[in-house]
């Protein structure tokens, strides 16, 4: 397995990070329970059962839903583009801005667009993207990828932000957040009222409407869709739902599960450019329907639940794993539980081995999914086909011995209680042994009874 | 893939369909299967209280928020409650026929009437505070609806750091529910619909709460009983 | 009864003490020695069929047991969830799985709803905390019940970490595979342990209890663990 040790080791024994992950994650656990409890929400169970139906009726009937989407984005004006990977995508955008002598563009956050490294696409040949989102615009500065799915620069104090605003911008080192917050502000601004297009994400794809839903805190998905002449949306196409009215169940549970806010500060339903009449508001939207992948997620009929995700970052804040090793040591842009499961879906079991196994199955991110991904279940199917790609390959090492000599010894009851009782002779030994070494590293062994409770009852036994 | 035939000049669009419907075993032009994952009817949860009560709670939910909410008696009330929050400031307001009837659109430093892009943006971006009406109100969250149209521009609720929102105490919905109930399909007659709840905030450094990013950072909402 | 294998050969006076309880309430407790392993190591590392060998050894020896204590959330939520998994391609195993599932019990479980006690007549001197291990609370949905079995045993103060519910680290194989987070896992568990003033750590699951005390013994610090089963059956 190939373990990135040395990093998770670097990000536990940090106590700087370790306490930024944990103070920022119990926030978002404690805000989410105060508004999914049965007092505040007592069909909060109802919503999520609900919510699992229609995304498993929507991801089962997807083409279906796909050309309803498209055709009603088409009746209100817009256009859409299906891109079968992120350079498609990419290179649709740079096209358009070429046709408009674009060079520059405002964007807001958007998981999917770091999923196929858009910004860098459009960066090498010369548009600028840039990232509205404060989070998002730090770490563009800071040229770095988020840490958490909903608070991408968890891992940052106002000091390091000071610095890459002071290294990047030339601005005064300014600690006071509400400060930095302002000049951000201001800079971006700017960007919003100059720039000729503006690229959001969709937290929602609505088929019967050919809308688009984006929620949001800050404003710069609202302004990024109204101020500049054209609004481009990118958009995985696992996005969708079938009916507007399902939105009472999802936006009910999006910004519950992810901040534990009921309606985030912005909810915008947009289909299209503006109608005649509208004072404001694009003259042009282009919808990009991203497969880079997911098609072949939808193979798995046990797996293609994943699909169903609405990136609310909730299995992130309580997975006890992801607590301590961060965003950031995970091989991909989605991290935690989610990212787990899905990472090596879209990327093949054979890359990054360990990803499914760094987990203890504790099933905490399953009980907070708003969507009821069987996370754990999906964890033992990935972690199966690790060691059945091992087997086929005879790749598999000491591990695979180990457990069919174990299985063979457990079915013959008399020889393993005999080894059982040699193998405390042994015990001590185990510290010493290779793979066990860190094992014993981290605690002091318990030592073997001198008497299993097997000879305890035979002793009974005998003695009446 | 081996064995597959090759798909010359197919589109990205017939690739993606195609790829989707081997995946789940459809065919194309194929109705929503409905036996092994069904679709219901969409469940709307409204609550069955008192419309008079819907007021307090939309006023206490904003205020959670750092809204703040004025409750007037009829549209002459309106001027005064809001004087004071005007005073040496540049205003843009809306063309909303409400604002009109409350005589905001006469005030000297209110700037309104805007029917070009262009100009409504550059009025916006320097006014201090925005004037708009609401479409409708959501007492459960203290949440406004804001449909773009004629009378309601994008920018007024957006670009100046304040925004005030006079409206109609009738306006005041349940909740959500009740908003997808009376408009199941916003988009049959507009390109933008946005709830808003509350001030533009953020908490992305250190996880500190810091109000009016990129939108307006105080929010007031004046509700007229009387129409 | 089947202890599991770590109770057998790490922790046999937790399989002792279950037997004292039941006795005492008058119940005829079986032990067929032929039992060894439930499987989950295996079937938790990707080796499903090497689970299903142990597992199917497991059905045969179990057959005809009227009622099967286990003193385990994760062996028992192996047995009564996991089991239908690993035999869901064969279906008379898979008969014989369900047919199996009503049978098994988690041990404080059963005491509660089977024997219908709730006060077993114990008594434990002292400041308790319980951890509220990750397969139990989740798959089996215990939670109340071991607390309402505390509660009743005299001279016993129960006093809630701020984590109970949050996982110990231990994941089997995981503490192995990942040993620097399964030790960090610990020791922010003993760390609101610590501030209960608690002297002695409750679990329903031997594996919990073991890594909290490795990494407590570590640490060098004052605390102990011990079974739900060894603190009803103190007298």
């Amino acid at each position: 397995m190939n373990t990135p040790e040395t990093e998770i080791q670097q990000a536990i024994s940090d106590p700087r990070l370790q306490l930024a992950i944990y103070t920022a994650t119990k926030r978002l656990i404690g805000h989410r329970a105060g508004v999914v409890n049965p007092d505040v929400l007592p069909h909060y169970q109802d919503l999520r059962n609900e919510a699992n139906a229609i995304k498993k009726h929507t991801i089962e009937n997807l083409d279906y839903y796909l050309e309803q989407l498209e055709s009603n984005v088409i009746a209100h004006g817009g256009q859409v583009v299906f891109c079968r990977t992120g350079q498609e995508a990419a290179d649709f955008v740079l096209g358009l801005a070429k046709q408009r002598g674009a060079h520059m563009l405002v964007k807001s956050k958007s998981m999917t667009s770091e999923e196929i490294h858009f910004n860098e696409r459009l960066e090498a040949h010369q548009l600028e993207a840039v990232e509205t989102d404060l989070g998002e615009y730090i770490l563009q500065l800071a040229h770095q990828r988020p840490y958490h799915i909903v608070a991408p620069a968890l891992h940052l104090t106002r000091y390091d932000v000071a610095e890459v605003f002071t290294r990047e911008l030339g601005a005064e080192n300014e600690v006071v957040i509400e400060k930095q917050t302002k000049f951000a502000r201001g800079v971006l601004r700017q960007k919003f009222l100059q720039a000729e297009i503006g690229v959001s994400g969709a937290n929602f794809l609505v088929a019967d409407s050919g809308a688009i839903v984006v929620v949001e805190n800050e404003g710069n998905a609202r302004l990024s869709t109204s101020a500049p002449k054209i609004h481009v949306a990118i958009a995985g196409i696992e996005k969708l739902i079938p009916r507007a009215q399902d939105l009472a169940v999802f936006l009910n549970l999006l910004g519950r599960s992810a901040t534990g806010q009921p309606l985030t500060s912005y909810t915008s339903f947009l289909s299209g450019p503006r109608r005649p009449g509208e004072i404001d508001g694009p003259d042009e939207f282009y919808l990009l329907l991203l497969d880079n992948g997911r098609t072949k997620l939808l193979r798995d009929p046990e797996k293609r639940q994943s699909l169903y995700c609405i990136r609310c970052g909730a299995c992130l804040n309580h997975c006890p794993v992801y607590r301590k090793i961060g965003g950031h040591n995970y091989p991909w842009v989605y991290s935690g539980p989610i990212g787990a499961i899905i990472t090596p879906q879209f990327h093949g079991v054979t890359e990054d081995t360990w990803l499914p196994f760094a987990s203890s199955l504790c099933g905490a991110c399953a009980e907070v999914c708003p969507v009821k991904i069987e996370i754990p279940k999906l964890l033992l199917k990935l972690r199966e086909e690790v060691i059945e790609v091992q087997r086929r390959t005879d790749t598999s090492g000491f591990e695979r011995l180990a457990f069919i000599l174990f299985a063979w010894i457990a079915t013959r009851p008399k020889l393993y209680l005999r080894l059982a009782s040699l193998g405390s002779l042994f015990f001590p030994l185990v510290p010493r042994i290779g793979p066990l070494k860190k094992w014993a590293s981290e605690r002091t062994l318990p030592e073997p009874a001198h008497q299993s409770f097997h000879q305890w009852w035979a002793a009974r036994k005998r003695s009446g | 893939m081996v064995g597959r035939p090759k798909e010359v000049g197919m589109t990205a669009r017939e690739h993606i369909l195609g790829d989707i419907r081997r995946a789940l075993g459809r065919a194309a032009g194929q109705p929503p299967r409905m036996e092994a994952a069904p679709l219901s009817a969409p469940v709307m949860r409204i609550p069955r209280s008192d419309r008079n009560l819907y007021t307090d709670l939309f006023v206490q939910k904003l205020e959670n928020l750092a809204g703040k909410g004025i409750c007037v008696r009829d549209t002459a009330a309106v001027i005064p409650a809001i004087t004071e929050l005007l005073a040496q400031k540049h205003a843009v307001a809306s063309n909303s026929p409400f604002l009109r009837k409350c005589g905001i659109t006469g005030l000297a430093q209110v700037h309104t009437g805007f029917t070009d892009r262009e100009q409504l943006k550059e009025a916006c971006a320097a006014a201090d505070v925005g004037i708009t009406s609401v479409d409708y109100a959501l007492a459960a969250t203290g949440s406004f609806v804001m449909i773009s149209s004629a009378s309601e521009a994008r920018l007024v609720s957006l670009l100046p750091p304040v925004h005030v929102a006079i409206f109609p105490r009738s306006r005041i919905l349940a909740n959500l529910d009740e908003l997808l109930s009376i408009l199941p399909r916003p988009a049959d007659q507009t390109s933008s619909m946005v709830l808003i709840t509350g001030p533009s905030r953020t908490a992305d450094i250190e996880q500190i709460l810091v109000r009016g990013v990129h939108g307006p950072g105080e929010v007031y909402a004046v509700i007229v009983d009387e129409e | 009864m089947f202890v599991t294998c770590i109770v057998d050969q790490v922790f046999p006076q937790v399989g002792i003490a279950i037997t004292e309880v039941l006795e005492r309430l008058g119940f005829e407790v079986h032990f067929p020695e032929a039992q060894t392993c439930c499987g989950q190591p295996a079937f938790n590392s990707g080796y499903t069929d090497q689970a299903r060998t142990i597992a199917r050894h497991f059905l045969n020896v179990f057959r005809d047991s009227e009622y099967i204590i286990v003193p385990s959330g994760s062996c028992c939520s192996m047995i009564s969830h996991h089991f239908a998994d690993i035999f869901e391609h064969d279906p008379k195993l898979l008969a014989e799985v369900h047919a199996l599932e009503p049978r098994v019990w988690e041990f404080s479980r059963f005491l509660l709803e089977v024997a219908g006690v709730e006060d077993v007549g114990a008594r434990f001197d002292g400041v308790v905390t319980y951890h509220d291990s990750c397969h139990a609370l989740r798959e089996l949905r215990i939670k109340s019940g071991p607390r309402k079995l505390l509660a009743k045993v005299r001279g016993l103060t129960l006093a809630e970490m701020e984590i109970a519910e949050e996982c110990c680290g231990f994941g089997g194989t995981f503490s192995v595979k990942f040993p620097e987070v399964s030790g960090a896992m610990g020791r922010t568990k003993i760390e609101s342990i610590q501030k209960t003033g608690a002297s002695t750590i409750v679990s329903i699951d031997s594996s919990c209890l073991m890594q909290l005390q490795g990494v407590i013994d570590r640490a060098g610090l004052p605390l102990r663990t011990m079974h739900l089963a060894e603190v009803l059956a103190s007298q």
